[in-house]
Order: C-alpha cells, then sequence, then structure tokens
C-alpha cells in the first residue's frame, strides 16, 4: 500500500516538474511548480515526517510560490517574448548538469550507500518537532545561524537596491 | 491499520465534510436575519418556517443558473480556482476536536495527556503537528482568490485577486504570532492538547487575552470578512475576485469563505476559550458512569462536549455578524498600516512576554495572571496611541493649486 502511495505521488512530482518546464504560460508554470512542492510534501508524510510536510507547505507552497505568482500577475510577465534568447548557452549547460545529478542519485541509490529506516519508536521521537528544535539549537547551532546570517544579507540588499537612485 | 479503522476514519470525513456545508448553509440565514434585525429589517422569512428554507431556494436556484465561461479567460485555471478556494477550508478541519467521544468507552481517558486507551471519533486525526498543519493549509488558501482573479482576466477580478493576496499575506504573519504564543503557552502543538491543558477553568483567554485579540483581528482578515473585506469592496471592484463567476461556482467561492470563517471561530474556540469544556463536564461524566456504566457515561461526555463546543462556536460567529453590521470597511493604506505597524509588533512584543513570564514564574496559576496584566496593560496602551490624531492626508484641491508664474 506504502508502495502504491509512493509511486502515485513520485509520478506526480515528476509530471508537474517537466510540465513545469514545457509549460510557455509563466503562471501555469508556477501552478506546475506547486502541484510539484505539494507532491514532494505528501513524500515528506510518507516518510513519517509531518513537521517536514507542513514546513514544505508553508514556506514553498504558501510563502515562496505567492511571491512568485503575485510578481508574474503583476508584471504581466506571464507571456512569453518572441525575442531571441539572450543567454542561448543556459539550456545545454542545465542539460548537462541534470544528466550529471542523474547519474551522481543513481550511482548512490544503487551503491547501497542507504542506512535503514529508524524503526517506528525511535522514528515517532525522530520526527518530533521537539527533538528537531533541539537539535536545530544545539548539534546544528552554527549552520542555522549562518543560513540566518544570508537571509539577513538578502533582506539588507533589497534595502538597498531599492534605495538606489533615491535622494536621502 | 485494517479496514474496519479506515471506514471509520471515511466515515468521519465524510460525515464533517456534510456537516460542514450544512453549517454554511444556514449560517448564510443566520447571518442574513441577524443582519436584518441589527438594521432593524424583517430579512428573509418566506421559504418554509421562519425561512429555514431559504437555503435549499439559493441551492437551487444556483444550481440551476447557467454556466458561463468568459471568451477570454485561462480556461483551465478559470475552473480550477473555486475547487482550490473551497479544498483547504474543508481539510483544516482535519484537527480541530469538537468533542471527545471516546469509542473505547472511558471518558476520564479525554483527560489524560498521554492519550493511552484514547479513541476519539469526534476529531479525525489528532497530529503532534496540528496547529502547524492549521497554518499551513492557510496560507494555501490565498491561492483560490488569487488565480481567480487572474485567471478571469478581468482588471476589476484581478484587483480584487492582487488585493486578497497582499491582504492574506500580511495578516498570516500577525495570525502566525497569535498562534505561536498559545503554542508557547501549552508547549504543544496538538490540538486535542493544547484542549485538555485548559481543563479547570484557566481557559487560554487568561495567558493569552493579547493573543487573543490578535488572533480575532487577524483571522478576521484571513477570511476577509468585514470590515476587512476589501477584496470584494463593490464600491472599488464591481465585486471583486468573483466577479466574472457564476452559478456553483460562485457558490464555492462564497462557501469557502464562509467555511473558512466557522473554522477560524471553531479554532478560536479550541485555543483561548477551552474547547469542548464546559464547567461540570467532569462531573457528568463521572455521575452518569457511576449511574448507568462507562458505555453511556462516554457517550453522554461525548455528546455534551461537542453541544459545549458548538455552542462556543456559535457565539463566535454571532460576534463576526455582529462586527459586519456595525463597523465600515477599512481604506486600503490603513489596513496594510494596521497590519504591518500596530499587529505585527504587538504580536512579536507578545511572544516576549510569553517567553519571559513563562520561564521567570514556572507556576501555571501565577504567569497565567501575570499575562493577563501585562496584555491587558498593552492593549489600553496601543488603543491610547491610536487616539492621538492622525495626520489629515494632504490633497490639494485644485482651486488653490498655486501656478508658479
Amino acid at each position: 500500500m506504502e508502495l502504491i502511495l509512493f509511486l502515485i505521488t513520485a509520478l506526480i512530482a515528476i509530471v508537474g516538474a517537466v510540465a513545469m518546464l514545457v509549460s510557455r504560460n509563466a503562471v501555469h508554470s508556477a501552478l506546475f511548480l506547486l502541484l510539484n512542492f505539494a507532491a514532494i510534501a505528501v513524500l515528506f508524510l510518507l516518510l513519517q515526517a509531518p513537521f517536514l510536510f507542513t514546513i514544505q507547505l508553508t514556506v514553498y507552497a504558501g510563502a515562496i510560490m505567492v511571491l512568485f505568482l503575485f510578481v508574474v500577475m503583476l508584471l504581466g510577465a506571464e507571456k512569453v517574448e518572441d525575442t531571441p534568447d539572450r543567454i542561448a548557452w543556459q539550456q545545454p549547460l542545465a542539460l548537462l548538469l541534470g544528466l550529471a545529478l542523474l547519474v551522481v542519485s543513481v550511482v548512490v541509490g544503487l551503491g547501497g550507500a542507504t542506512n535503514p529506516p529508524p524503526e517506528s519508536e525511535a522514528l515517532i521521537q525522530f520526527s518530533d518537532p521537539r527533538t528537531l528544535g533541539a537539535l536545530l539549537f544545539t548539534d546544528y547551532l552554527l549552520p542555522f545561524e549562518v543560513t540566518g546570517f544570508i537571509l539577513l544579507i538578502a533582506v539588507i540588499g533589497v534595502v538597498v537596491l531599492n534605495q538606489r537612485g533615491r535622494k536621502i | 491499520m485494517d479496514w474496519l479503522t479506515i471506514l471509520i476514519i471515511v466515515i468521519q470525513c465524510f460525515v464533517i465534510t456534510l456537516a460542514v456545508t450544512t453549517a454554511f448553509a444556514y449560517l448564510t440565514l443566520f447571518e442574513r436575519r441577524i443582519l436584518a434585525r441589527l438594521q432593524n429589517r424583517v430579512g428573509p422569512n418566506r421559504a418554509g418556517p421562519a425561512g429555514l428554507l431559504q437555503p435549499a431556494a439559493d441551492a437551487v436556484k444556483l444550481f440551476f443558473k447557467e454556466d458561463i465561461v468568459p471568451a477570454m479567460a485561462d480556461k483551465p485555471v478559470y475552473l480550477l480556482a473555486p475547487a482550490v478556494a473551497v479544498i483547504p477550508a474543508l481539510i483544516i478541519w482535519a484537527v480541530i476536536p469538537f468533542g471527545c467521544l471516546n469509542l473505547n468507552w472511558d471518558y476520564q481517558a479525554c483527560y489524560d495527556p498521554a492519550r493511552t486507551n484514547l479513541w476519539n471519533i469526534l476529531q479525525i486525526t489528532d497530529l503532534n503537528i496540528g496547529v502547524l498543519y492549521v497554518l499551513a493549509v492557510t496560507s494555501i488558501g490565498v491561492y483560490g482568490i488569487t488565480l481567480a482573479g487572474w485567471a478571469s482576466n478581468n482588471k476589476y477580478s484581478m484587483l480584487g485577486g492582487i488585493r486578497s493576496s497582499a491582504q492574506l499575506i500580511s495578516y498570516e504573519l500577525a495570525l502566525g504570532c497569535a498562534v505561536l504564543s498559545v503554542v508557547m503557552t501549552y508547549g504543544t502543538l496538538s490540538t486535542h492538547e493544547i484542549v485538555t491543558q485548559q481543563q479547570g477553568g484557566l481557559w487560554g483567554i487568561i495567558p493569552q487575552l493579547l493573543g487573543f485579540v490578535l488572533y480575532m483581528i487577524a483571522a478576521t482578515a484571513e477570511v476577509v470578512r468585514a470590515p476587512f473585506d476589501l477584496v470584494e469592496a463593490e464600491q472599488e471592484l464591481t465585486g471583486g475576485y468573483n466577479t466574472e463567476y457564476g452559478s456553483m461556482k460562485f457558490a464555492l467561492f462564497f462557501m469557502a469563505e464562509y467555511i473558512k470563517l466557522i473554522a477560524v471561530s471553531a479554532l478560536a474556540v479550541t485555543f483561548f476559550f477551552g474547547g469542548w469544556h464546559f464547567p461540570g463536564l467532569d462531573i457528568l461524566g463521572r455521575e452518569v458512569t457511576a449511574l448507568a456504566g462507562p458505555v453511556a457515561g462516554s457517550i453522554v461526555f461525548g455528546i455534551v462536549s461537542l453541544g459545549a463546543f458548538l455552542l462556543k462556536v456559535v457565539v463566535f460567529l454571532f460576534i463576526s455578524v455582529w462586527v459586519r453590521a456595525s463597523w465600515p470597511r477599512l481604506r486600503y493604506d490603513r489596513l496594510m498600516d494596521l497590519g504591518w505597524k500596530w499587529l505585527l509588533p504587538v504580536g512579536l512584543l507578545n511572544l516576549v512576554y510569553t517567553t519571559v513570564v513563562i520561564i521567570l514564574i514556572p507556576d501555571r496559576v501565577v504567569h497565567s495572571w501575570v499575562l493577563f496584566g501585562l496584555g491587558a496593560i498593552t492593549i489600553a496602551i496601543a488603543i491610547g496611541f491610536n487616539r492621538t490624531p492622525k495626520p489629515i492626508d494632504n490633497v490639494t484641491l485644485v482651486k488653490d493649486i498655486q501656478l508658479p508664474n
């Protein structure tokens, strides 16, 4: 039963990702990406990590994609322009890098470098938001704070860019 | 998981969905009758006794109306948007505890924080992250409105959709702060546990008076009710994001809005007013158990707790209708001011209060009342600040313009 659920969800995720790439309308692309995010969230649920499920929904589906849609709609940029692409080298490079990623993941996946998932009792303990929070504030404090710092830099960048050309 | 458990879950989902949609139908009647009373009118009273068949008449009318898709609309998204709007409003009910009817026939298990021997039929699932689930679902609720506005290919719809997304994103922060302070007070993300911890009359409104006020304002804005219903300001937008929608598709938007209103009322009851608790409920359970056995005890306990919960929700719905009848709509810039410059700072302040007081004073009762006092003082100060005269908007009339020569 779990395998069937996984296959359905994985199929939806892949279809969403591919449709996002080939869609000619930016809003449709955003919606397919949303579908992909939702499928990934369900995959987290199948891995018995409900906390990550809600975080995936709130942060990616609920916040980031709303902003994407908002910008696309406000700018009216949903139609593809017919002007030739100025960064034409981007597409083959992306394909190449994507292939490399695929190869790496297949090698890792087939190489048997996978730990068996913890048993149900330990899993419940592990997926508890309390445990996760404690880990973030003790063992992984430095990466956590560095991430926060990077986000702060982004915020400052927005303010600076917004001030440019304005007399203070 | 055997098939019986799955069957029971399916039946639960089915019953709750039906109950919530019926509640939506009668909420429209309730609102129209109460609004009419408050405005010294009669309201719809012709269909059936006291107008009780009015929702059915409305439903028949909406079902048989001609279904139109605008020629220039983006058809798939246009058809998808009502469904996207209504689904979050329905699935949010999965974690709300309506009451406690223990199918293992032991009413006392409802109070047990460890939840052993508890099979509560009046709550679909008790996630250990229930509150986060609620926030996640409300955060995807904005899509229906936004997409409807965009797909209709109508500038009024578009403006309504953009207004709504800006408003929902802004008020989500304040809502999150209010809910987070409740989570910090009770130290859990499970809705069932939040309810059980409010046993004994010390309801959530006492430690979180400030959180309650913030929650009510932010939640009213989240469900775009008056006085924050700028999304559908008729004078400015000819109807808002749903201008181009008719028949059942319009009804779905309407349904999403009202179901969300019921849901935030139910959450307010869960977080701040003791959920299904009612004074004397445990005495009732004990007496009935002694009188007629544990099965009858659990059933009576469950039904009374469900009744208490519904009663509290109806009180909140009445207040919402009352507010709608009393207050005029805010101007858009004032709305953004309120959200970002008042609610968010006060919400962060409340988080600080909650953390500091709970760490400093470990005793539950004492820190609850200290927080109550702090909250009351803060509300008084905030209202006092708002009484200072607002800057007059600088509008230069054409006849007053001084030409440079």
